[in-house]
């Protein structure tokens, strides 16, 4: 559940909140670190719950030349109260046996702050596209019904490709064939959408199709995508590349090499 | 995935598993669920004078609680702390998992001891594995039965130096060395560095850690990295500066007992059958 980090508990009502799903490439919560980063969030509480694997960390925003320890744990809530945006990352893995559970924590507190939308990155599979999603963009969005009652002019504007559904039993050439959505890879993406269609909540999903190795440039992907719909950067910034690259991104693929290798 | 081989291999993400149609589930496999969960329970059994002082209501005082997690930080605990005499058994945790079979009290991988003439003083040695889906639940429970006013929590874990991500190679030929890692409400001074991203804590340290972070509980981590696979005395000492700050209850003995010692040490004893 949640737990403020200070005295007093925040207030999100009518914040948009940007949230990952933990998915193939882990390329959501990349990208929510390039958010969080950027444009120097404050953190404001913890979600404390046994779904997730516990961790702990020294800060991973911190600047290099920092020497102050500040704790970090598996999933904690972040604001920005100029954008009224708020931002939840989620940094270890859900226990499987518990990812029901985790679903519903989510979408009950999701409920209960009253946050104006949800939007949940996520990614999927990249090999499992057939022939029609292999040529197109492999970008892909979702909306529910409640959101899309708001926000159905912009998503037209932005000329997105909306997720396409799948036929059951692929191969069975039956013009009835039963078409149902299909995330793979995705985590609780599937879930946490059909969930919020089902209580009524406002909540989108922006997902890539991509493969698990240096997903570094699909997180920038989908979060300059995201930025499109939301402006989350100042757009005047002459800047090329507008997120900057948190700390913890640092040595990503494993240590210095020693000399002695060669 | 087709490998060059030409054999094809299901591909497993590091970041997923895939979420299976819980729709599909029948009753026996509910029940089935529910009997491992019960199985997998983690429980506290503490002596009868605290079980009786638990059931009535009164959380055991404690004013220090330090948690050895790791063979190199329970062993260090054993041979400097606990061989003074001055600690009683208290308490152990009965855990079941697919690498821990432990029921009975003798070989439960997690044990508690309490100073004799400081009652407010806990020693948690933890030597057996807990499951990533256990190591929450633990937490709650023993600091469940614990009050946490004025409450400082220390623990000493191990790992490998091989875990440890640098960008300067060299700094891993100065192994075994500490990190720190604290929660805000700790106001101490640390008495090593502190862990540097990207490296990270995980298991029980980061769940003690975690609960003691949100509940604004002072808490330290000191983790060892050692380039030894089994415990060893050298590891072993490089926890000393971390019990310095907790007073006269925590007093290390001046010479290390030699039989644990030797206990400990002959377990990772390579044995070589080639001069037999």
């Amino acid at each position: 559940m949640f737990i403020s980090s200070d005295s007093s508990t925040p207030c999100f009502k009518d914040f948009t909140l940007v949230m990952p799903a933990v998915a193939v490439g882990n390329v959501g919560q990349l990208a929510v670190d390039l958010i969080v980063s950027t444009l120097h969030m404050n953190r404001v509480g913890y979600i404390h719950t046994d779904c997730l694997i516990p961790m702990a960390g020294n800060d991973p925003y911190a600047n290099r030349q920092d020497n102050t320890v500040e704790l970090h744990t598996p999933a904690e809530v972040y604001t920005s109260d100029e954008q009224k945006l708020a931002v939840l990352q989620i940094r270890a893995p859900i226990l499987q046996t518990k990812s029901k559970k985790f679903r519903q924590l989510l979408v009950s507190w999701i409920r209960a702050s009253g946050f104006s939308r949800t939007v949940v990155l996520s990614s999927s599979h990249a090999y499992q596209r057939d022939d029609q999603q292999l040529q197109s963009t492999p970008l892909r969005y979702l909306v529910t019904p409640s959101l899309m009652k708001t926000n159905a002019d912009t998503l037209k504007e932005l000329g997105w490709k909306e997720m396409e559904r799948m036929p059951a039993f692929p191969g069975l050439s039956n013009p009835d064939a039963e078409m149902r959505l299909c995330i793979p890879g995705g985590g609780i993406t599937k879930g946490l959408y059909t969930d919020s269609c089902e209580q009524d909540l406002p909540l989108a999903v922006l997902l890539l199709f991509c493969s698990e190795g240096d997903n570094i440039p699909d997180a920038f992907t989908i979060v300059n995508h995201l930025n499109d719909w939301l402006h989350l950067l100042d757009e005047h910034s002459q800047k090329t590349n507008k997120w900057k690259i948190p700390t913890s991104w640092s040595l990503l693929f494993g240590s210095g090499i020693p000399p002695a290798l060669f | 995935m087709a490998t060059f081989f030409g054999e094809v291999l299901s591909v497993y993400s590091r970041a997923v598993e895939e979420e299976e149609d819980e729709e599909d589930e029948n009753e026996e496999d509910k029940q089935i669920r529910r009997e491992l969960e019960e199985k997998r329970e983690v429980r506290l059994l503490w002596n009868p004078d605290l079980t009786a002082s638990l059931k009535s209501g009164d959380k055991l005082p404690c004013s220090d609680l330090i948690i050895a997690v790791g063979l190199n930080a329970a062993s260090f605990m054993s041979v400097y702390v606990l061989s003074s005499a001055k600690w009683d058994r208290v308490g152990h945790a009965s855990v079941w998992n697919e690498r821990s079979r432990a029921i009975s009290s003798e070989d439960s991988p997690c044990i508690f001891y309490r100073h004799k003439d400081n009652p407010s003083v806990l020693i948690c040695l933890v030597t057996g594995y807990i499951a990533e889906d256990q190591q929450f639940q633990w937490t709650e429970k023993v600091f469940d039965s614990l009050q946490q006013r004025q409450l400082s929590v220390t623990v000493l874990s191990d790992s490998f130096v091989a875990e440890y991500k640098t960008a300067d190679y060299v700094c891993r030929g100065s192994a075994p060395f500490l990190r720190s890692l604290h929660t805000s409400g700790f106001s101490d001074q640390p008495v090593c560095h502190s862990l540097e991203q990207p490296n990270i804590l995980t298991g029980l340290p980061a769940a003690v850690l975690n609960h003691c972070q949100v509940h604004r509980i002072a808490a330290v981590v000191y983790q060892c990295y050692s380039d030894v696979i089994g415990p060893d005395s050298i590891s072993m000492e490089t926890f000393k500066p971390a019990l310095t700050k907790l007073g006269r209850s925590i007093q290390l003995v001046s010479s290390p007992n030699t039989d644990i010692l030797r206990k400990v040490a002959k377990t990772t004893d390579i044995q070589s059958n080639l001069y037999i």
